[in-house]
């Protein structure tokens, strides 16, 4: 019988021919990745429990992204003490704050291998399945397990295979697509499974659109959202020197249930305050004022992200009634969008500029919201709280939506915008 | 199964929540790397503000669907526990809390249709080895689902930090995770 992508991956990393769904393992795991809110605790863990090693040096990524710059003395002290055990613990890949956020970073510097079985310290790890890695989030104390034994109990999950079909309208993009199977399917849709996605959809379908749809994966409670290492992928690795072959399903894999999604059919999509899966399409919710637009994190801060902003925000100015964040994903995107001419129209617009990092995504810092405020974002979370006070709502939309709801200072559906067609963009 | 399991009965007063209580609920991300005592004063604050102040050690807390979504951060577990709760009972879990309740020794049970039979502040009583509450002001008892025998184990450890200790002990000897938990 044939395996889905999650069964191959955990049957090869348990050491075995072949693993059903329901079963426990223990796995090998061939990545792990600590980020600035929990890599030092992870460490203190470690070495209380008596480990003054990791299983393997050279499997370990450590990054500064979520608070960066520190905003405070005391998250410098934290990046102070991180930056002490990557010393301590001798691990070889390291980026320091600025560099980017975890999740971009690991497939931009090659970290990510189609068929690795990857661990983070983050929820959003499921976005390395944009890759074909299984990739999921744990905790800190399981961390602390995995950097000891480099391995860790699985239960393996049943598959759900996504169909994508159709080609997207102008203004619909693959945040759409999510949104409207997190609307459709709730956010427990897949608790305890994993997505897979596949379908004629694919082959128009670059990167960076598959890690905004595994990103958030898991706010269907999906443990992996995983796509087939394609030529697509191929060439996205070979990009950075890293030479994989293609890694997909067994043709025959069972899969426990089908889900066909027809993107010609598709409205741009909105998470509404205060769960990620109610979701309406944007005209539903269409001319609510917005206090504040973000455009970045993980999910939608690549320089494909920023491009589609700049097409509606250049030579435009943003509503004055509304402030513009942007933060690039990272170092490399930021450089990218400032050579290819997109920064300088996104700030001659009225911008506010993040460092590349988290920013103002899970509330730590930079840009946060009052009682009362409304946002409109390209993240990935929507809960009460996620973004400053409790009493803040938050909506959820693609980078078109978000910008075209910037330049109005209401929510606005972007197909109803005329594109500035990439003025002064390279 | 352990006998320390099977003695393992908690009780208190049922703290109610809904659907979809989020780790920014339990853990608002504003306080992300505060200590520990200033953190808990947060947890579920914007849910019900009466939770951390009110609640003592054994209560239980009673919740619906998908509860714990959202982040990995094992805080939002770690803060229950340090308030004293002594078990979440919920319709059903986050993938991610569940196995950091489960890491970190917070007792944890599944339990399709608990909201249904307790009201705020009932009394009620968890038998975790039995995977059953009872409400003590009706005596009605609601049978949840078993955590699968690995979990259970680590459970009754404490966690996997004893583990890893253990591990670490036996480092010399080369002996793995698999021999411990002798599953
Ligand atoms: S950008 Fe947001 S969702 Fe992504 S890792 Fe940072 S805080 Fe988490």
């Amino acid at each position: 019988m044939g395996l889905t992508m999650a069964e191959k991956i955990l049957a090869r990393a348990a050491g075995r021919e072949e693993v059903a769904p329901g079963e426990f393992v223990v796995a090998a795991v061939d990545l792990a990745m600590v980020h600035d809110i929990f890599a030092t605790r992870v460490f203190s863990l470690l070495r209380s429990a008596g480990f003054r090693r990791v299983w393997d040096r050279t499997r370990v990524v450590a990054v500064i992204d979520h608070l960066v710059p520190a905003p405070t003395a005391a998250a410098a002290a934290v990046h102070q003490q991180m930056r002490r055990d990557v010393a301590e613990f001798a691990l070889t890949r390291f980026y320091d704050a600025g560099t980017g956020i975890c999740h971009q970073l690991l497939p931009e510097r090659g970290h990510v291998r189609p068929g690795m079985l990857l661990v983070g310290t983050d929820s959003h790890t499921t976005t390395h399945g944009a890759l074909g890695a299984a990739a999921t989030g744990i905790g800190t104390t399981e961390m602390a397990y995995v950097l000891a034994t480099g391995r860790l109990w699985f239960r393996v999950p049943e598959t759900v295979r996504v169909v994508l079909t159709g080609a997207p309208d102008p203004g619909v993009g693959w945040k759409d697509v999510i949104l409207h199977l997190a609307g459709r399917i709730g956010a427990d849709g897949a608790q305890y499974r994993a997505l897979e996605f596949s379908g004629g959809a694919l082959a128009g379908m670059g990167i960076g659109g598959r890690m905004t749809m595994a990103n958030m994966a898991v706010e269907v409670g999906a443990k992996f959202g995983l796509f087939p290492a394609d030529a697509v992928a191929v060439d996205y690795l070979a990009e950075r020197g890293v030479e994989v072959l293609p890694f997909g399903p067994d043709p025959d894999a069972v899969y426990q249930e089908t889900l066909t999604v027809d993107l010609s059919a598709l409205e741009p999509q909105v998470a509404l305050p205060h769960t990620v899966d109610r979701v309406r399409p944007v005209s539903a919710v269409a001319d609510l004022p917005v206090d504040q637009a973000f455009i970045g994190s993980c999910t939608n801060g690549r320089v494909e992200d920023l491009e589609v902003a700049a097409q509606y925000l250049a030579g435009r100015h943003v509503h004055p009634h509304t402030r513009l964040i942007v933060a690039p994903a990272s170092r490399a995107v930021a450089q990218q969008a400032m050579e290819r001419g997109i920064l300088p129209a996104l700030l001659a617009a009225g911008a506010l500029l993040l460092p590349p990092g988290c920013g103002p995504c899970f509330g730590g810092h930079q840009g946060l919201l009052a009682p009362g405020e409304r946002c409109i974002g390209t993240h990935n979370r929507n809960f009460a709280g996620r973004m400053g006070s409790p009493a803040a709502e938050i909506y959820l939309a693609s980078p078109a939506t978000v910008a075209a709801s910037a330049l109005y200072g209401r929510i606005t559906d972007p197909r109803t915008v005329e594109r500035s067609a990439g003025h002064a963009l390279r | 199964m352990p006998s320390a399991e099977a003695s393992h009965v908690v009780g208190g007063r049922a703290w109610l929540f809904g659907d979809d209580i989020s780790t920014d609920l339990l853990d608002p991300g504003e306080y992300a790397i505060a200590p520990l005592q200033e953190r808990v004063r947060h947890t579920l604050e914007a849910a019900n503000p009466r939770f951390a102040p009110e609640v003592r050690p054994g209560d239980v807390l009673v919740a619906g669907r998908n509860f714990g979504c959202g982040s990995s951060r094992e805080t939002a577990a770690e803060a229950l526990q340090a308030l004293g709760v002594g078990c979440v009972v919920a319709e059903s879990l986050a993938r991610i809390f569940l196995r950091n309740a489960v890491a970190i020794g917070l007792p944890v049970l599944v339990c399709p249709g608990v909201r249904e039979a307790v009201r705020e502040g009932d009394p009620v009583e968890v038998d975790l080895a039995a995977a059953r509450l009872t409400n003590l002001r009706t005596g009605r008892a609601v049978q949840g689902n078993p955590l699968p025998p690995l979990m259970r184990e680590i459970l009754a450890a404490g966690g996997m930090l004893p583990l890893l200790r253990q591990l670490a002990a036996q480092a010399a000897e080369g002996r793995g995770w698999v021999d411990d938990l002798g599953s």
